[in-house]
């Protein structure tokens, strides 16, 4: 059994810690959360497309680096630790594997290797209203190559310069319809408006299209599976994101109760701090496993992907919403002041929780995928 | 990243195949348990509480006895011990790889575990040559069988506050005092000891630790009857027990460094697959039904179960990055410490709530329960015990902060003041 990373892939985690530590400090994320002017860091963004991190995943042929998906969730990991505020994750985790997995050679072509260099940014559109997003809740459709309609929030709605759309492909909106285009962000149809997140690191906006011209990306009608397809995919890079950020969280915990005294002692000195950091490791320790579980899958594209990616995900979004929730109660008054970090990780927090679907969906699919297996 | 043996485990694993193969009966559903047929962990409970009294009692010992003289006889009862005491000079991994098939079968278990899996290895640490040629061989053909004598009334999560007097007197020590706690005493041949040979130094310098035989006069033994109804477990009287010194093990007051030789030789969990679990749980409700069909269509239920399948799966995904160490020769990390935390209370609430979805039937605690044979309402009461039993969640939970975190240890009076001045709360 080797259910571990190897030392190459280490190696490139020590140097993606490294490199993060120096490009990407607390500082830059909060001189992003306090300019409501900027979106993301364009210059960790640069910095992170020259290490070629943008294609790791990328087949060579598309001017990526064509490592796997291990690789990834590696480079996942150090990037939830650190906050960084890029869209990583709309423009690799997801637009980057709609286009590795459903494009066609033109399309692979035309957009794989700008989204590989960092010089194009790409994102996925889906949800409408409040809820879960399911195939009778959309109401975007396209006809005749044109679409209308409205989605929000788009994550880097606002500075992606491709966006695939999920719109019927007719006027009844059913399992059937439902198609994914792809919308350029030049479009004279396509306007945008900001909209404020939980975590302003992270941003997002609602698009609203108007006869935008929309080509198709996969086979029409099948929009569903795609998508559950590549949110699995993506729900397990998203999970070492969370793992990343878990670990952090329970280690400023950690380092805040040495330093602070009350009582003549150390704070991490009393059993009630200490039990519940003593949950936040059980929690992230489970959720590193299920995690490892998924990577697993996912990188040897495995029918156990669904069931795998599900867990991980579940495991991963209870263990950072606990860590960077009791992160702030270890703390005290000074955890909810803007002053200290804990609410950079609590905002990310639950922001990563609700990406890419909510806890509460990710367990309803967990459960009927394990109903779909058992049956097959 | 891939689960596949290395060629040698591959081979190993064969080996232990066809051994099992030949040998035991193969289990075949989720709700058999490994013990279910031959003797039980329950059977190993002193005769008055076992169904089928002494007599059943003396036959599951006996057939458990018979199968570990096989298991010896093949080389496979003792994986880590080397080849001279009779083990099979093995390494961690293969321990793993036994466990593992060994569960896929009815065999008999709860007698041999404590005395080959902590006492023997503390006796090959500790003690004389002669010793370890007299006892260590039969330990492991399952001939003698050894109890571990630790816990006291007032010496429970805080193990070194033991009372129990050991005294002096020539070349033998005479033992007064109470040990609780004790698996398998009622059948036990040998026990180790750890007594207080120094009131007055620190708590932890004036232990002394021996081994003895359970037939010495003066020791009595009395069966704890459990809320599940057996008894595992005894308490173990003490008085004018006399022993030579040369069954001592270590020097005078060195008692406490030689308990931790025992309790650090604590099974490795990795091999165990859990008890009652998600897979149980995802079974009955596919049977039971509640107030709008069948449990497993329900949006509650199916949270629930997406809970406990997380837990479960992460801490099977957990062992197998521990059995990845081992078999790269590294010793596992600290995630093991985590077992037992999240199995004892998940296997609570995973029993708790499967009852509450049987409804007015979940009150059925006999073999007439058509549910899974049961299996539930054993579970209810087995978890209570197993959130305590080996170190309660608090210890472990304390554990995990000061050896794994590293935070600091509590303030800890005990450390500065002579025994016989501790505080107890009851002079």
């Amino acid at each position: 059994m080797n259910f571990d990373f190897s030392d190459d892939q280490k190696l490139l985690r020590d140097q993606a810690r490294k490199f993060l530590q120096d490009k990407c400090d607390r500082s830059l994320v909060r001189s992003i959360l306090e300019d409501s002017e900027q979106n993301y860091s364009e210059n960790l963004w640069k910095d992170i497309a020259e290490m070629g991190w943008t294609g790791t995943a990328i087949p060579e042929e598309y001017g990526g680096l064509g490592l796997g998906m291990l690789e990834l969730c590696v480079i996942a990991e150090e990037l939830g630790r650190s906050l960084a505020p890029t869209p990583f994750s709309s423009s690799i985790y997801l637009f980057a594997e709609f286009i590795k997995s459903y494009g066609n050679e033109e399309q692979k072509k035309k957009y794989l290797p700008k989204i590989a260099s960092g010089e194009f940014i790409g994102t996925f559109a889906l949800s409408e209203t409040n809820g879960t997003p399911r195939p009778s809740n959309i109401k975007a459709s396209v006809n005749d190559g044109k679409l209308s309609g409205e989605k929000a929030p788009v994550n880097d709605g606002e500075v992606a310069d491709i966006i695939i759309v999920a719109a019927n492909s007719d006027n009844n909106a059913n399992h059937n319809s439902l198609s994914l285009y792809l919308v350029e962000k030049d479009d004279p149809g396509l306007s945008k408006s900001s909209l404020e997140t939980l975590d302003p690191t992270r941003p997002a906006c609602s698009l609203n299209f108007s006869n935008v011209n929309a080509e198709q990306l996969g086979n029409r009608g099948e929009g569903w599976s795609m998508i559950e397809d590549i949110f699995n995919r993506a729900a397990v890079l998203f999970s070492f994101e969370q793992v990343g950020g878990a670990q952090v969280s329970l280690d400023e915990a950690k380092k805040y109760s040495l330093e602070r005294f009350a009582f003549g002692r150390q704070i991490g000195s009393f059993q009630a701090l200490k039990h519940k950091m003593a949950d936040m490791y059980v929690k992230i320790e489970l959720a590193r496993s299920n995690a490892y579980y998924g990577a697993w899958a996912l990188s040897t594209d495995s029918n156990e992907l669904p069931v795998a990616a599900a867990g991980a995900r579940v495991s991963a979004s209870d263990a950072y919403n606990y860590s960077s929730q009791e992160n702030i109660q270890i703390h005290g008054g000074v955890g909810f002041t803007w002053e200290y970090d804990c609410h950079l990780f609590y905002r990310r927090a639950k922001l990563l929780s609700l990406n890419i679907g909510s806890t509460r969906q990710w367990k309803e699919n967990l459960i009927s995928n394990l109903e779909k297996r058992n049956i097959v | 990243m891939d689960f596949n043996d290395s060629p040698q485990e591959a081979e190993f694993r064969k080996e232990i195949q066809k051994f099992l193969e030949t040998n035991a009966e193969k289990r075949s559903t989720i709700a058999d348990k490994p013990n279910d047929k031959g003797p039980q962990i329950a059977v190993a409970g002193a005769p008055e509480t076992v169904r089928g009294g002494k007599e059943a009692a003396d036959e599951a010992l006996e057939r458990a006895k018979e199968w570990q003289k096989k298991k010896a006889d093949a080389g496979f009862a003792a994986i880590l011990w080397p080849k001279e005491f009779g083990g099979y000079g093995g390494s961690p991994i293969q321990q793993v790889i036994y466990s593992q098939e060994e569960h896929n079968f009815f065999v008999p278990s709860g007698y041999f575990e404590i005395g080959i899996g902590m006492l023997g290895p503390t006796m090959m640490v500790w003690g004389k040559d002669e010793d370890k040629k007299r006892y260590l061989p039969k330990m492991i053909t399952g001939e003698e069988i050894w109890c571990q004598l630790f816990s006291e009334p007032s010496a429970g999560s805080d193990l070194a506050g033991i009372k129990m007097k050991a005294e002096k007197n020539g070349d033998e020590w005479v033992l007064n005092g109470q040990k609780v706690w004790t698996s398998g005493a009622h059948f036990a041949d040998y026990g180790m000891i750890v007594a207080r040979s120094d009131p007055s130094a620190l708590k932890h310098k004036g232990l002394t630790y021996f081994f003895l035989d359970m037939k010495t006069p003066g020791i009595e033994v009395k069966p704890i009857k459990q809320i599940s109804g057996t008894a595992n477990f005894n308490e173990v009287f003490f008085s004018d027990v006399r022993i030579p010194d040369s069954q001592r093990l270590g020097a005078e007051g060195e008692g406490w460094k030689v308990a931790l030789t025992t309790l650090m030789n604590e099974r490795l969990a990795v091999g165990d697959p859990p008890g009652l679990d998600f897979d149980q749980i995802f079974e009955a409700t596919k049977e039971i039904e509640v107030e709008d069909g069948l449990a497993i269509k329900n949006s509650e239920v199916r949270q629930k179960m997406a809970d406990w399948y997380v837990q479960s799966r992460g801490l099977q995904y957990t062992k197998f990055r521990s059995i990845t160490a081992l078999s790269k020769g590294q010793t596992p990390g600290p995630e093991l410490s985590i077992s037992k935390l999240v199995t004892a209370s998940k296997m609570q609430d995973v029993s708790a709530y499967a009852l509450d979805l049987m409804d007015m039937s979940g009150t059925i605690h006999n073999d007439k329960n058509p549910i899974l044979k049961n299996l539930f309402q054993n579970g209810y009461f087995f978890s209570a015990a197993m959130r305590i039993a080996g170190g309660t969640d608090e210890v472990l939970r304390n554990i995990i902060a000061e050896r794994v975190l590293g935070l600091p240890q509590d303030e800890r009076p005990d450390k500065k003041l002579p025994f016989n001045e501790l505080p107890s709360g009851k002079n």
